[in-house]
């Protein structure tokens, strides 16, 4: 065992672990104060759900032997049978499997919480949780093997794919899309104003992303080395240059340099040089966050012209900045890949997980919604979902309000079972 | 008695309270409203997404003085609250029946 690879790896999966709740502030911050616990929600509970489905049969699908065709893993690993503390990956200087484990599954919890922002305001809790149970299940499981499992069909066809531009940021930006086309748009889209409640919490959501993404890009090396560390480094340099590119962009067209654009440049950067990090030198780094910047800046207009409403900008930023990623590598890759054979590889794997992605991702939303309804009451979606699904208020700003609230279990036990909190009906 | 009522521009306010508290007015009534009147609202860019905020923030102020103090009040106010510039609000006073003061139970002038 090669103990400085298994000691990066397990702390690489502590800082990607962290992604998950700092996209929670991301989205939640830029939600109305309403729905803010519920877009917080959205995220946090994928760290439920997907961590018990991961150990269930997640990492057996994804990372188990191939059943064929480079499709999907078998079963042999369903509960991590067969793994013990000292299986390794590799040979003698491999790492725990289980530090391996450990780090994909935060990937896997990440990458449906990315979904939920362009589902803001107006979804069942119960709907959402059941669509990511599948569509991680139907979805996210086989697209890592096919990227990630040395016998997947993207890994045979030698499409580069470092760290999650396609499995991760094509796939749910995609995915997104087409719930967003099943679910509809917010009452009120293009009408009401619907701006971001708080910015601090959006920035401070970005920062810690920023943070994690180290762990995220370079972690995927799977090795204290020359690779993570010039991924590491391409990360810095690549979101700060998008960071630039939006805000030029912005400066330009909207005439400001906002806080929200800068929290989201940085994440276009951080998108985009996910997929290529590895496979350029800081040049094309700075090259590739430029343009993801501005690009996903201007991207974030399209659903506006084209009327679809992803409410937090999902495939503008993660799909868009995604294949910018992923188409850029195949030009600017060093050692001589780079070129036009490796497009024509990188585009023929980002178009098939488009494909794939958008078409499941439409089907299992259409399955949720004809079994429980995907979205909300219109009653609860104007007064706010938080209220309805989870019996709570972001915010007590008041002492007045707060005072008026009385308690209804102050004094007594707890409350006998089948009892519901006053304020709402919950959705169980 | 009279009721003033004053809608200024938030950063006045603490000069308005002071200038109050100078001239012996011993309690006041603050709301944070908000409001338009010839300064209209202003633009906020989100992502691109243009939001015309029509309703500017202002602080609402509460006074009761005496009918023969009221017009020295309204001076107080408008003298504080003054910038010259458009958005600087309203004063206005209405008659006031009755003020009664919860603790002890005074009634008219007394209980100011």
């Amino acid at each position: 065992m090669n103990g400085a690879d298994t000691a990066f790896v397990l702390i690489s999966a502590a800082l990607v672990m962290l992604m998950t709740p700092a996209l929670a502030f991301f989205y939640g911050g830029m939600v109305r104060v309403k729905s803010a616990l519920n877009m917080l929600m959205m995220s946090f509970i994928s760290l439920g759900i997907v961590t018990v489905l991961w150990v269930l049969y997640g990492y057996s699908l994804a990372f188990g032997d191939d059943v064929g065709a480079g499709l999907l893993g078998n079963l042999d690993h369903i509960g991590f049978k067969g793994i013990s503390p000292e299986t390794l990956t590799g040979g003698k200087e491999g790492i725990p499997v289980f530090a391996f484990a450990l780090f994909q599954m935060m990937f896997a919890i990440i990458t449906p919480a990315l979904m939920s922002g362009a589902l803001a305001d107006r979804v069942k809790f119960s709907a959402w949780s059941l669509f990511i149970a599948l569509w991680v299940t139907i979805v996210y499981f086989p697209v890592a093997h096919w990227v990630w499992q040395p016998d997947g069909w993207l890994a045979k066809l030698k499409v580069i794919d470092f760290a999650g531009g396609t499995a991760v940021h094509i796939n749910a930006g995609i995915g997104a899309l087409a719930a967003v086309l099943v679910v509809g748009k917010r009452i009120g889209f293009t009408k009401d104003p619907m701006r971001p409640h708080s910015l601090p919490l959006v920035m401070l959501g970005a920062g810690l992303l920023w943070f994690g993404w180290f762990g995220f890009n370079a972690g995927s090396a799977l090795a204290a080395n020359g690779t993570a560390a010039n991924m590491a480094m391409n990360t810095q340099v690549a979101t700060g240059a998008a960071m630039l590119g939006w805000l030029v962009y912005e400066r330009i067209k909207h005439g400001a340099f906002t806080t929200l654009g800068a929290a989201s440049g940085a994440v276009a950067g951080l998108v985009a040089i996910t997929p290529s990090g590895a496979a350029v030198n800081a040049f094309g780094a700075i090259l590739i966050g430029l343009v993801a910047g501005a690009v996903c800046s201007w991207a974030v207009s399209w659903k506006f012209k084209l009327g679809f409403d992803d409410s937090l900008d999902v495939v503008g930023v993660h799909l868009v900045g995604g294949v910018i990623g992923t188409l850029l590598v195949g030009l600017l890759a060093t050692n001589g890949i780079g070129g036009a054979t490796q497009l024509g590889r990188q585009a023929a794997g980002a178009f098939s997980v488009m494909a794939y992605s958008f078409t499941v991702s439409w089907l299992l939303a259409k399955l949720v919604d004809k079994l429980i309804g995907f979205r909300a009451d219109e009653d609860d979606e104007v007064s706010g979902i938080d209220q309805a699904f989870h019996a709570e208020t972001a915010y007590d700003f008041s002492a007045v309000g707060g005072a008026a609230a009385s308690r209804s279990t102050a004094t007594a036990p707890a409350p006998a079972a089948g009892d519901r909190p006053r304020t709402k009906k919950v959705d169980a | 008695m009279k009721l003033i009522t004053a809608i200024v521009k938030t950063h006045r306010f603490d000069d308005v309270k002071q200038a109050l508290q100078d001239f012996g007015v011993h309690g006041l009534t603050v709301t944070e409203a908000s409001g338009y009147g010839r300064q209209r609202g202003h633009t906020e860019v989100y992502r691109g997404a243009e939001y015309k905020i029509d309703l500017v923030p202002k602080i609402r102020i509460e006074v009761l003085a005496e009918d023969a103090d009221a017009d020295a009040v309204i001076d107080v106010i408008v003298a504080a609250a003054h910038t010259g510039k458009i958005g600087d609000g309203k004063v206005w006073a209405v008659p006031v029946d009755t003020v009664v003061r919860v603790r002890t139970g005074e009634r008219g002038p007394d209980a100011l």
